[in-house]
């Protein structure tokens, strides 16, 4: 398997160098491969991780639950890949050209992060996300982009700074019980359990959720992401909320399962549902009220990663594979709402939802496919998201969790109102008219609401995707393949199991 | 009674209290050419204990540690800031000067508020043996919360990633002392990939310079969080 993994962590950076040196066209053509390829190549690996860790040259690793983010990260960008292709068919050579090697490295430091061996190299794969995808949502050079972009790798680079803070006193922790050559491994770091000292790995695993949680997008620390998934380009906002935001939870998955071991779970566990409750509490709220169709979605990703900071805090092995699940859907769900949402702002020519009217019939296959990525945002079943946040709430009541179950529940629905209400207003919403009634018989210009656009969609290439994502929320929702199954139950006991001595 | 600190102790000790010092000193300075010495003379510092540490615990591999951190921290960074700032050394950019959102003094006073509010936390942690000393970890702490607030009271972005670039010299602070042993190829590897952050920070000032003709990021503020 080393082969599959140092492929894994090449494809999409060769495929990066490639796209800057082609015509657009070709670039296009790469991405997709390389997308393509690095989810076979992570469908290649599950059997292994499914039964065992992996562990190369001392620096890769890979268990069940890198197994987990590997699957998210990889099918987002196949098929944010594939969108991409249409969204920018009309752009210029030059922009696309740096928008694909941006996007290809983005993604494959997104997909490195999981196979790293060691917490340092982790913070490493995590901070390169970062300062490539800040260029990527400064790309557009707009005003709103360059403040966004700087808001963006200012607040998450201080958060890493902190990340930093807390992987130095895991060494310090991890260098008491064994030795000062102590690599940060992660294996030996979890095997130490409760012979490691209390007050640096208290201390590792605070700091951690709050470094790390910059970058995950919880509250109190979550300031820079509605901005940055607001004015990037579509492709990367699906990638930052999909992706990126799942492979900072995973660094602070790491340190839980260490700090689990060393102190039992209740710590960890109480400062994740803080950190979970306040996400979701402030996200469901804000939710209401945005005019922005990105920067709903953007909220409503602060909303889910709250859920699953709720459904680590609940602890129980049926709440655990909940969140892996959700990890999973919400990535598929979160890629096709951007996507749509997407198709939205370059029809309409803004990202203004109350611009944004008569979507059933402007967009015949988008509209629809945007309320149904809702609706799975919002946990209706048949799709994926329901299955896991079910399993996260009945996890939760299990476990004697009584109150945060019944507020994550109520939260939910809150935010569920606020999404159905914008969306339902973009697609169903009367069509701007050509003059307001009562209007004078000759306005001045200005004053006259812009046309509708007329009906079709701007690119197939823009509904395959969002196709392909719900198509993989139905299967996560109906019937999850054993193999996937077995993942997330091997995934859930090392979160679990070894997480509590 | 405490014994008097080893020569090791004694010269980390000291070294991280000029280091916090320096921090004030960059809060204070109203000039980004002064900041950036500022930063530079801290940078070194680092370098220093870096060359103690391995002296006093024979760690050979943290001699290659402080010549990286010198090439990068003292030369190659401040050489890309400087070119960043254009113009003659003597006239500076626009947006800087004055982009204090509360008063020198007012920001030097609460600033301090943050440091001791560092210092005394992780001074009082207990995180201490004969090769980490708690008083070290606590300026580093102290710095840390600085830097922070370094950031924040200035509404430029030169300042701005100066004080990330502190902040990152804290951590590195806190890892010579807590984590002297890590290796080689890791210590590496955070090198480099401040060199990243660095390219990308001075891209995006760049950015910013050739949009609004100023450092000052007053004018970014048409989102809101």
């Amino acid at each position: 398997m080393i082969g599959v993994i140092l492929a894994i962590l090449i494809v999409p950076l060769a495929a990066g160098i490639a796209s800057f040196l082609v015509p657009a066209r070709v670039a296009a053509g790469i991405t997709i491969a390389s997308g393509i390829a690095a989810f076979g190549l992570v469908l290649a690996l599950i059997p292994s991780v499914a039964h065992g860790t992996l562990n190369y040259l001392g620096y890769l690793r890979a268990d069940a639950v890198s197994g987990v983010f590997l699957l998210a990260t990889g099918f987002l960008y196949a098929v944010v890949a594939g969108y991409a292709a249409g969204y920018l068919k009309d752009r210029t050579d030059r922009y696309s050209r740096r928008f694909y090697l941006g996007f290809n490295v983005f993604a494959g430091a997104m997909l490195a992060a999981p196979l790293m061996g060691s917490l340092a190299l982790l913070w490493i794969a995590i901070e390169v996300t970062t300062v490539v995808s800040a260029l990527l949502v400064a790309i557009e050079n707009t005003d709103g982009a360059a403040e966004a972009s700087w808001k963006y790798v200012l607040i998450a680079s201080a958060g890493l700074g902190l990340g930093l803070l807390a992987t130095i006193f895991a060494y310090y922790a991890g260098a008491q019980v064994l030795g000062p050559h102590f690599s940060l491994a992660i294996d030996p770091l979890i095997r130490a359990g409760s012979r490691l000292p209390k007050t640096p790995v208290e201390l590792a695993f605070l700091l951690a959720v709050l470094g790390y949680g910059t970058k995950t997008g919880l509250v109190p620390v979550h300031t820079w992401l509605p901005d940055a998934h607001s004015e990037a380009p579509t492709p990367v906002s699906a990638l930052l909320s999909g992706a990126l935001l799942a492979t900072s939870f995973y660094a602070i998955l790491r340190f839980y399962q260490f700090t689990a071991a060393a102190l039992g779970s209740g710590f960890p566990r109480d400062t994740l549902l803080a950190f979970g409750i306040a996400s979701l509490l402030l996200a469901s709220l804000y939710v209401f009220g945005q005019r922005d169709a990105k920067r709903l979605l953007a909220y409503s990703s602060v909303e889910h990663m709250g859920i699953l900071a709720i459904g680590v805090s609940f602890g129980a092995p049926l709440a655990l594979a909940g969140v892996l699940l959700h990890v999973m859907a919400h990535a598929a769900a979160k890629g096709s709402a951007f996507m749509g949402a997407g198709v939205f702002t370059v029809k309409y020519r803004t990202k203004q939802m109350h611009a944004m009217r008569d979507g059933v019939r402007l967009l015949p296959w988008s509209g629809p496919l945007f309320l149904l990525a809702i609706f799975a945002l919002s946990a209706f079943p048949p799709f994926g998201i329901f299955r896991s946040e079910f399993q996260i709430v009945a996890g939760g009541l299990g476990s004697g969790h009584y109150a945060a179950a019944a507020v994550l529940v109520v939260l939910v629905t809150v935010a569920f109102f606020g999404l159905a209400a914008s969306a339902t207003g973009m697609l169903l919403g009367p069509a701007p008219a050509a003059s307001p009634p009562g209007a004078p018989a000759e306005p001045p210009p200005a004053a006259l609401p812009p046309a509708p656009p007329p009906p079709g969609e701007p690119s197939v290439w823009m509904v395959v995707p969002v196709l392909a994502g719900l198509a993989v929320l139905v299967l996560l929702g109906v019937h999850p393949p054993a193999e996937l199954t077995n993942l997330i139950t091997q995934a859930a006991a090392q979160l679990g199991l070894r997480g509590t001595p | 009674m405490h014994a008097a600190p080893g020569i090791y102790q004694g010269a980390a000790n000291v070294i991280a209290a000029l280091m916090l010092l320096l921090e004030f000193g960059m809060l204070r300075q109203a000039l980004v050419r002064d900041q950036v010495r500022l930063y530079v003379a801290q940078s070194a510092l680092i370098s220093v204990l870096a060359v103690v540490i391995a002296a006093d615990r024979n760690l050979p591999d943290l001699y290659a540690v402080a010549a990286l951190s010198a090439a990068l921290k003292v030369f190659a960074v401040p050489y890309v800031l400087r070119r960043l700032l254009g113009g003659p050394a003597s006239e500076e950019p626009p947006g800087v000067a004055g982009s204090h959102t509360l008063s020198p003094a007012t920001a030097v006073l609460v600033c301090i508020g943050l440091a001791a509010f560092g210092f005394f936390c992780f001074g009082s942690l207990g995180i201490h043996s004969p090769q980490a000393p708690a008083l070290a970890l606590a300026f580093a702490a102290a710095m840390v919360f600085v830097s922070f607030g370094l950031m924040i009271v200035r509404r430029d972005v030169a300042s701005q990633a100066i004080g990330f670039f502190s902040l990152e010299n804290a951590v590195s602070l806190a890892a010579l002392v807590l984590a002297a042993g890590l290796p080689l190829l890791l210590e590496t590897a955070f090198l480099f990939d401040l060199l990243l952050a660095v390219v990308v920070f001075g891209m995006l000032i760049r950015a910013q310079h050739a949009r609004a003709e100023s450092l000052s990021t007053a004018d970014l503020s048409r989102l809101r969080g």
